[in-house]
């Protein structure tokens, strides 16, 4: 598997996905995954292979046993030889290689992107030649160059899985590197899984692919831990907090948010909003907030990270997530796990496998006002919400997702080829 | 001898516009106007006209054969006169016929059986006035909103002097027993039950046109043969269904009319007859009191109020409704603006678009609404305006006992002025006597009694001239009496005073 982002290491949703597919399949017992990412921190959890990309050699160098043996995060110092024996080029050419032949990663997302992008997919060669694998799974356009040099390599069938498609990021205007890559990898998968419906329709439409070998594969979200689910919410009496947390960026539409916010703050004045997160637009949000003179009313507490989230959620009285367009989007999930009931746009993923939501059009700031004030104002409204939605998305696990995909790769190695309506058929149960 | 009660439900809720909570105060009209009018023409033209049209050729073609009944609430009604008018004529012409029965039914076709028992028994008689006079009887079989029933209901609608209620022939309530006889309220005797058979009905409300269900295509003959066969003695069979199963669940080209059109004659061949519900009620006894706990009602397969009632924003909805203080404040005499929206609000409707049940029969129509949350929010949003507009016509702090005292107060206003304005006709007469018999200085005694008795009969022509000269002497009682004596109007502005004043004493 190739992925770019695996907790505890979180820069956003997609490792928080990847961990949840991992740990889905590795429940099932007989998948073993080895998951090759960039960077990782030696902390991962132990239920998967972790093959750490920076210490992959791409180049013959004599290093002696004892001195390299307990540089290693991620594979060991055996790993490390055996992938030597499986050079296939010479990479001497390449800027940045260290003593043991290794092309180094900064990790995230750095602004020599696409450099790392080239540089991950030479090395998957290398692993791909070392490896004995059934199946190759590729997470995120930033690894499908790797995917298909893996697929190339070894002829094993490639499913690559679609978090965000770059139509998705720019309302439209894609950036027509990322377009060209993400096509790539399309072209050549074997199996296209998507996070939701509405992203399978954007690969169908968008990216010209077979619908036969697209497939929805709608995310799902981990059970509470004892430590989050003790943390009591410290809510003032009389007065509510209306949440949206994410990126505040163009995708995730704040300022629909705000100009809801407006609408209720006109009416009400015991609703405080809270805008937590960070992105290109806060200041431009913090502003419009003051020109409409609610700025008293609006809070920007800036990133969250860990605990902090969920205490945000605990904490409020509805959670709305007004994106644009949101392939999944797994806030509202964690929000209903906390009790928060969430207004949804029509335009997220996630909307169509949940039913206790309030879900509106982005663009309807009248009826997300209305809802906002609505769940604010009648508490049988927000009690029917929170309880029914909390009932609801304990039954959206992981372990179902990863019989979902259990049986994608059941087909894909047993004929190599992949079919929805035959898939839709085996999942009608989980 | 067989007996088929067919029974049509004729209601058509009047849809809620959109409203958002900023229009709270501010917009006080409810309804969206334009969704009413299509709606109700659309089931004008493709349902109630052809199958009402149907039914008056069939009462000609069979004589007195064929027996029909209705209930149509009064929402409807309105909803009807304003725009489908043509639609009371063709209800006129069968209620000239003599073989069509109409039911009674709360007026706004709402949850008031369950919510508040004054407004109930209020709103039934309203629309059994209504009825009277448009169709110019006075229904005798009582039918209530979606075919609610429990024991209760029953006592209620017994001592309002029905003969007899409709109710569901829930299989829950029936255990072993038959849908096919007559039963009696288990709290009151006095009033029979007539119940439906939901299998029967809805064989053809639901099923007619179902081509993967077993028995399709459905034949009057089969159909019959299905009552024919009956055991003996299960003689009534209630047919019941809302009239827009014809034209609109089951489309006309499913030749629903036709299978209509041949049931009279195939059922004299089979000796089986059909009845209004007072005949079947006059001619046959019950054979059992039947208890019903809990409200049955002829929705969903559940046939209980959960697809109303079932959820915690329902209940919310039907609490903040039926609130004692809000109702008791409605129903007070002065409040009739407030009564459309009244009435249109208790729908039934309004609720069952709030429904998260999945019930997949004819559920999935919320009406405007995208969803249950939807409908709920726009109700409550509504119903936050209209709740506002009562309070605001009385004071926040007048309790409901207080209110009705006043309202008695204002009530025996009348009695009271016409005793004080007979006494103060009568104190001046004597007056009057007196002076004269102090000019005359000296009258005998014996003719007293007449003299006295003839001005004290000219004095009220009298009255408005002399006012003057009698005010000053008896002036605090006379103009109290006198300011509110002449016109009925201006009541209020006592009633006002004394309501402020009232509530002052009984504090300290």
């Amino acid at each position: 598997m190739f992925g770019w982002e695996f907790p505890p290491k979180i820069y956003g949703g997609l490792a928080v996905a990847s961990y949840g597919i991992t740990k889905g399949l590795s429940l099932q017992g007989d998948i073993e995954t080895t998951f090759c990412m960039p960077k990782p921190t030696g902390q991962e959890e132990n239920f998967l292979k972790i093959v750490n990309m920076s210490q992959v050699p791409v180049v013959w160098r004599d290093v002696w046993y004892d001195n390299i043996k307990d540089r290693f995060v991620g594979h060991t110092a055996e790993d490390y030889y055996r992938f030597r024996d499986h050079l296939y080029a010479d990479f001497n050419y390449l800027q940045g290689l260290d003593d043991m032949g290794c092309i180094g990663f900064a990790g995230g997302y750095p602004g020599n992107l696409h450099e790392e992008i080239n540089n991950f997919s030479i090395i998957a060669g290398v692993l791909a030649r070392s490896e004995q694998f059934d199946l190759i799974h590729a997470h995120d356009w930033l690894t499908y160059p790797a995917g298909v040099h893996a697929k190339m390599v070894s002829g094993k069938p490639l499913c690559i899985h679609v978090h965000a498609t770059d139509f998705d990021r720019s309302r439209g205007k894609v950036n027509p590197t990322v377009y060209s890559i993400e096509k790539n990898g399309m072209d050549h998968a074997d199996c296209i899984m998507c996070v939701s419906e509405l992203t399978r329709q954007t690969v169908i439409n968008q990216y010209h692919q077979d619908p036969r070998k697209c497939v929805a594969m709608h995310n799902a979200v981990y059970p509470l831990s004892e430590d989050i689910r003790s943390i009591v919410p410290n809510k003032k009496k009389g007065e509510k907090v209306v949440t949206y947390l994410g990126r505040i960026t163009m995708q995730k539409g704040p300022e629909y948010f705000l100009e809801a916010a407006k609408r209720v703050l006109e009416r009400s004045h015991n609703i405080r909003f809270c805008f937590a997160g960070s992105g290109d637009m806060m200041n431009a949000m913090i502003e419009l907030a003051a020109s409409y003179g609610i700025a008293d009313r609006c809070h920007f507490p800036g990133f969250q990270r860990g605990k902090q989230v969920y205490e945000c959620y605990k904490n409020s009285d509805v959670f709305v997530m007004p994106s644009v367009s949101e392939p999944f989007g797994i806030a509202p999930l964690e929000a209903m796990q906390c009790g928060c009931p969430s207004i949804i746009s029509k335009q997220s993923g996630c909307g169509e496998i949940l039913r206790n939501v309030i879900k509106v059009d982005y663009w309807d700031i009248d009826a997300m006002a209305d809802a906002i004030y609505s769940i604010c104002q009648y508490d049988a409204l927000h009690d029917y919400l929170a309880e029914e939605g909390m009932k609801e998305v304990d039954q959206i696990t992981w372990e179902k997702v990863g019989l979902r995909i259990r049986e994608c790769y059941n087909q894909l190695t047993s004929r190599g080829w992949f079919d929805n309506g035959d898939y839709l058929n085996a999942v009608k149960n989980i | 001898m067989k007996t088929i009660c067919l029974y049509f439900e004729i209601h058509q809720p009047i849809h809620l516009k959109r409203y958002r909570f900023f229009d709270i105060g501010t917009d006080h009209y409810y309804y969206d106007d334009y969704e009413n009018e299509r709606v109700i023409n659309e089931l004008f033209e493709k349902s109630y006209k052809p199958a009402l049209q149907t039914m008056l050729d069939m009462i000609a073609e069979n004589g007195k054969a064929f027996k029909v009944a209705f209930s149509i609430s009064g929402v409807s009604l309105e909803l009807i006169e304003q725009y489908a008018p043509e639609m009371l004529d063709l209800l006129g012409r069968l209620a000239a016929t003599g073989c069509v029965e109409f039911l009674a039914e709360p007026y706004s076709h709402g949850l008031s059986s369950l919510g508040n028992t004054e407004n109930f028994v209020a709103e039934t008689k309203r629309q059994a006035k209504k009825i009277k006079q448009l169709f110019g009887q006075t229904p005798k079989v009582f039918r209530n909103s979606s075919l609610i029933y429990n024991d209760e209901i029953g006592a209620t609608v017994a001592d309002m002097g029905f003969k007899g209620v409709i109710a569901e022939g829930a299989k829950h309530i029936l255990g072993w027993k038959s849908p096919h006889y007559i039963y009696s309220c288990a709290q009151d005797s006095r009033l029979l039950l007539l119940l439906r058979d939901y299998k029967l009905s809805d064989d053809i409300s639901l099923r007619f046109n179902d081509a993967s269900w077993s028995e399709y295509p459905l034949m009057a003959d089969k159909y019959l043969g299905w009552i024919a066969a009956l055991p003996e003695g299960e003689n009534v069979v209630g047919i019941m269904m809302e009239l827009a199963a014809i034209g609109k669940y089951q489309p006309l080209s499913s030749h629903i009319l036709d299978f209509f059109r041949a049931l009279p004659k195939l059922a004299k061949g089979m000796g089986i007859q059909f009845a209004t519900p007072s005949e079947v009620l006059a001619k046959n006894k019950p054979v059992s009191p039947l208890e019903v706990t809990y409200p049955v009602s002829w929705n969903d397969e559940e046939r209980d109020t959960s697809s109303m009632l079932g959820n915690g924003m329902q209940r919310e909805a039907f609490n903040k409704l039926y609130d004692e203080n809000i109702v008791g404040r409605i129903l007070a005499p002065r409040a009739r603006r407030t009564q459309p929206a009244w009435d249109r609000l208790q729908a039934t409707d309004n609720f069952r678009f709030m429904t998260t049940k999945n019930n997949g029969i004819g559920g999935n129509s919320r009406g405007i609404y995208d969803s249950e949350y939807d409908a709920f929010t726009n109700y409550m949003n509504i119903l936050g305006d209209f709740l506002k507009r009562v309070k605001d016509m009385f004071p926040d702090n007048v309790e409901n006992d207080e209110l009705n005292s006043l309202y008695t107060q204002i009530a025996n206003m009348g009695e009271e002025l016409s005793i004080k304005d007979n006494e103060i006709s009568r104190l001046r007469a004597r007056l009057k006597k007196l002076g004269s018999e102090e000019e005359e200085a000296s009258p005998k005694p014996s003719p007293k009694d007449t003299d006295s008795k003839a001005p004290a009969k000219k004095a009220p022509a009298k009255k408005a001239e002399p006012k003057a000269k009698p005010a000053p002497k008896k002036a605090a009682p006379a103009k109290k009496a006198a300011a509110p004596a002449k016109e009925t109007e201006p009541k209020a502005k006592p009633a006002a005073k004394k309501a402020k004043a009232a509530p002052k004493p009984k504090a300290k």
